[in-house]
Order: C-alpha cells, then structure tokens, then sequence
C-alpha cells in the first residue's frame, strides 16, 4: 500500500522539509517505520522506543486517531493519509 | 435535531444593556443568534485570558470590542520589542512595562465599558483554582507545557471550558476541551515531549500572523460558548497551515482512562506541574559533556584535533558563520553521520545549545563511537565569550 504521511512544521526539518512524505506499508506502524528507514533522523523524535509512540505524538488516519482504532497496527488502505499531530505549546 | 448547547453564563449575571451599549454593539444585536439576549450574556460574562502575548492580544481585543463585561488578564512577563510583531495589543512605547498594563490600558482605549483584572503574576498550582473558579470560561493562550497542563486540570476540577488554541513557526491548533461534554488536553496528549527534544519558542520561530489567526478563532469560540449555541469546538481539533493555507478538522474523543477526566481517575488535585514537565525517557537522561567558547577558542588556537558541527538551518547562519565549522543541520545528523570522524572530538554548535544537546544524544543511540560534546550556549555563547563584535540576534 502506498500512503501520504503529512509531517507538521514542527518536524519538517527531520525530512528534508518535506510537508508529505510517501510511504509504503499495511498498517500505521509499518508506513511510518518506512518513513523512518529513509530519515532515521524522524525516529528519535517520534518513536519512545522501538514499538511505542511518544505521549505527545497522536497519529490520525484519514481523519481518526489511531488510538481509537488498532494503534500502530491500524491497517492503511492504498492512498491513506497518514498525519502526525504533535503537541505544540506557542502561545507567544 | 441536537440540543443547542446553553450559555455558560449563570441567568443572574445577564446584564441590562444601557442605551450607549445598544449604540456600540448595533451591528452584532442584528444577528438573531446574538440580539439583545446575547448581548447581555457577553455584559455578565467573565472570561480569563490565560497570557497576553500572541495569542492573548486578538482574544482580548475582540472580546472587548465585542462587549464582555469581564476580561481577566493573568501575565508576569514585561514587554520586550521582540514581541511587537505579533502582540498587537501592545505598542512601541510599552517596551519594559508589565504586558497586563499595557494591555489593560489598549483594552481602555479600545472600550471603556469592560472591567479589566489583571494579575501580574504566574498562573501556578497555588493561585490557579481560586483565579479560575471566577470566571465562566478560560482561554488559554500561554507558551509553554507547564502551564498548559495545568490550565487544563484547573479547568477540569472545576468543570469550566477551556479554550484552546497554541502556535509554532507556520501552524497553529485551536479546540475546546471541556470535559463535562468531551475531551481534555491530556485524553489528546498524555505528556509533554521531553525537554529540549522540541526546538523551543526562541529557536523555532513564528509567523506573526499565526497567533493572529487563531487567537480569533479563540475568541469565536468563546463567544459561542457566552451566548449558547452554534456548534463549538468540543471534540474537533482544528488545525492550520498559514504558509500552505490548509485547514484541516480532526475528531477528538474523550478517552475512558484520561488520567483526570477518565473513568478513573488519578489526579484529583493539582500537582506541581514543572517536576511533570521535566519526565523523560532513559535515553532522554543521560548527560552530555559540554565545552565552553573560551575552551574551544583554545582548543583552535592550540591546534588541538576537533571537528565543529554547525546544526544551524541555512538561515540562521546567515546571521553568524561559524568558524571552522561543518554544516550538518539537526535533521540530518544521523543520516550524514559517516562524513564524521570518530577518531578526534566532535563539537556540536546551535543558537542556544539545545539542538545540539538532542545531536548528541540522537548520535549516540545512533551509534556513533566518537567522543561529542555540546557547545554552552550555542552561538550566543561564542558571541559572548570570543566574538563580541559579532551581531547579536
């Protein structure tokens, strides 16, 4: 499955300041550790350790939290997209 | 058909209009969902704005053009010139005053009907439920995860809205959490990131229109949530892209094990809020050895083996080049980390030394063997300490 990861401003700088990013895989968690593979530098800042998410990242698919659905292994149709919600704390 | 949504303003605090509020409001009393009912809802209304910078300013003028009988305005900070290209409730001539005086006196100038209280000082664990327990809605507009966090859990224990909405560089996020009809901040964000892993205020930048943007959206909602009805932002966030021009919607849903709305919950009274901002992972733990100016300046001079790594965007080290130094930014250090040369010391160079603190910290569990350190203070220290002819930023 070929999917469209959306990367927010915030982590822009970590993918070649690329707002889309595509990415093979079946489910959340495999299109995002393809993204990983080709910016190793994204999964430090997402990923706690190598199966979870960071608490303040939340991943939508297609308009849903993934924590509603399976997490990681939600499955991801042809042409998904997949966006990364961090916390941002700007008020300034 | 769904439930209109009532006013958050107790019936006893409507306020009779005068005949000079019936002038100055004319043009919103037209919109049947307002009329004078509406207008008098705004006149009884409290509402407390949570930092009067970015997002503060559009919240507290369009709530005082648009007539709420109570702004509660809570900031420590002084103004500094920096801030001028985004807080436009403040002018040139307030630079060094206290941001909730010069705010108070815009608001004045602007409107003279609304009662304006101010608090000079930081929203905290000890002061926060009885300021909030004051107000009928709050509209957070703060900088930083403390205080955020702790907005949030004063507004959940005393079941008040809280009207949210943050900023960094291009895009901004608005929702209501309110966890007597949805979610709260943290069933969205369980915890903040780790200090440092996100580049902070000061080194990411910020649109001046952003804050503009959504402090508006902010105060739409908050008049909303005054007069009843509409369809607020409960359970939706918002978010958007000035430089794309995308918004975009997401549903949020109040979830059952949220530590402090949840089913059960473990927090039932504040906590100290700095100490939560400050957990981190092991690996975000270990410490990283770092190297004054002065001593790399040495270092140079000496001919001692090092290699500089400039993390800097292209940007920014238009401003300042660093001597001797290889350009790698922050995102690409782990992919570009065979043009380093393990055998001899690598020195890490960022604005303020926080970016190159992650640097570090990311190489390592990257697995690069070679001796790194951080450079104190970045930049700005090596202005300070060697270069003080340089340009300060």
């Amino acid at each position: 499955m070929s999917v469209n990861v959306l990367i927010p401003s915030a982590l822009r700088g970590f993918v070649d300041r690329q707002s889309e990013v595509e990415a093979e895989g079946a489910t959340v968690g495999e299109a995002l550790a393809h993204v990983a593979a080709q910016y190793p530098d994204l999964k430090h800042q997402i990923y706690e350790d190598d199966s979870n998410l960071r608490g303040f990242v939340n991943v939508f698919v297609d308009g849903t939290n993934i924590k509603k659905l399976k997490g990681l292994d939600t499955p991801v149709a042809n042409g998904a997209t997949v966006m990364i919600v961090p916390a941002i704390a700007g008020g300034f | 058909m769904k439930e209109p949504i009532p006013s958050v303003v107790p019936e006893e605090r409507w306020a009779e209009l005068t005949h000079d509020d019936l002038t100055r409001y004319s043009r919103q009393l037209l919109l049947s969902e307002l009329g004078i009912e509406g207008q008098q809802k705004l006149k009884g209304a409290k509402v407390l704005i949570v930092g009067t910078g970015g997002l503060g300013a559009p919240l507290a003028l369009y709530l005082a053009a648009a007539g709420v009988g109570t702004l509660g305005l809570v900031d420590f900070d002084s103004l500094d010139v920096s801030n001028l290209h985004r807080q436009i409730i403040h002018g040139s001539r307030d630079v060094g005053r206290p941001k909730v005086a010069s705010a108070r006196d815009r608001i004045r100038a602007l409107n003279p009907l609304v009662n304006v209280v101010t608090y000079n000082e930081p929203l905290n664990s000890e002061n926060a439920l009885d300021i909030i327990s004051e107000y009928d809605v709050v509209a957070d507009g703060t900088d930083n995860y403390p205080t955020r966090y702790l907005v949030n859990d004063a507004c959940v224990l005393l079941g008040k809205p809280n009207v949210y909405g943050s900023v960094f560089q291009f895009e901004g996020q608005a929702s209501v959490f309110w966890a007597k009809q949805g979610p709260c901040y943290r069933c969205l964000y369980r915890e903040p990131p780790p200090p440092g892993l996100v580049p902070s205020c000061a080194e990411g930048g910020v649109l001046g229109i952003l804050p503009g943007v959504i402090g508006t959206i902010q105060a739409n909602e908050v008049i909303k949530l005054l007069v009843g009805g509409g369809e607020p932002l409960t359970g939706r966030l918002m978010l958007y892209d000035a430089w794309r021009m995308k918004f975009r919607e997401l549903k949020l849903d109040k979830d059952p094990d949220c530590p402090i709305c949840g089913k059960h919950p473990t927090i039932t009274k504040l906590i100290d809020y700095e100490q939560f901002c400050r957990i981190k992972t092991k690996q975000d733990e270990t410490p990283v050895e770092s190297i004054t100016a002065t001593e790399l300046k040495r270092r140079f001079d000496a001919g001692e083996p090092v290699q500089v790594v400039d993390l800097r965007e292209p940007h920014e080290r238009a401003y300042f080049k660093f001597p001797n130094a290889k350009v790698i930014p922050l995102g690409q250090v782990i992919r570009r980390m065979d043009e380093l040369d393990p055998a001899i010391d690598t020195v890490f160079v960022c604005k303020i030394g926080q970016r190159s603190i992650l640097a570090v910290r990311n190489l390592r569990e990257a697995g690069f063997p070679g001796r790194m350190m951080n450079l104190l203070d970045g930049v700005q220290g090596w202005i300070n300490e060697v270069d003080p002819s340089a340009k300060q930023i």
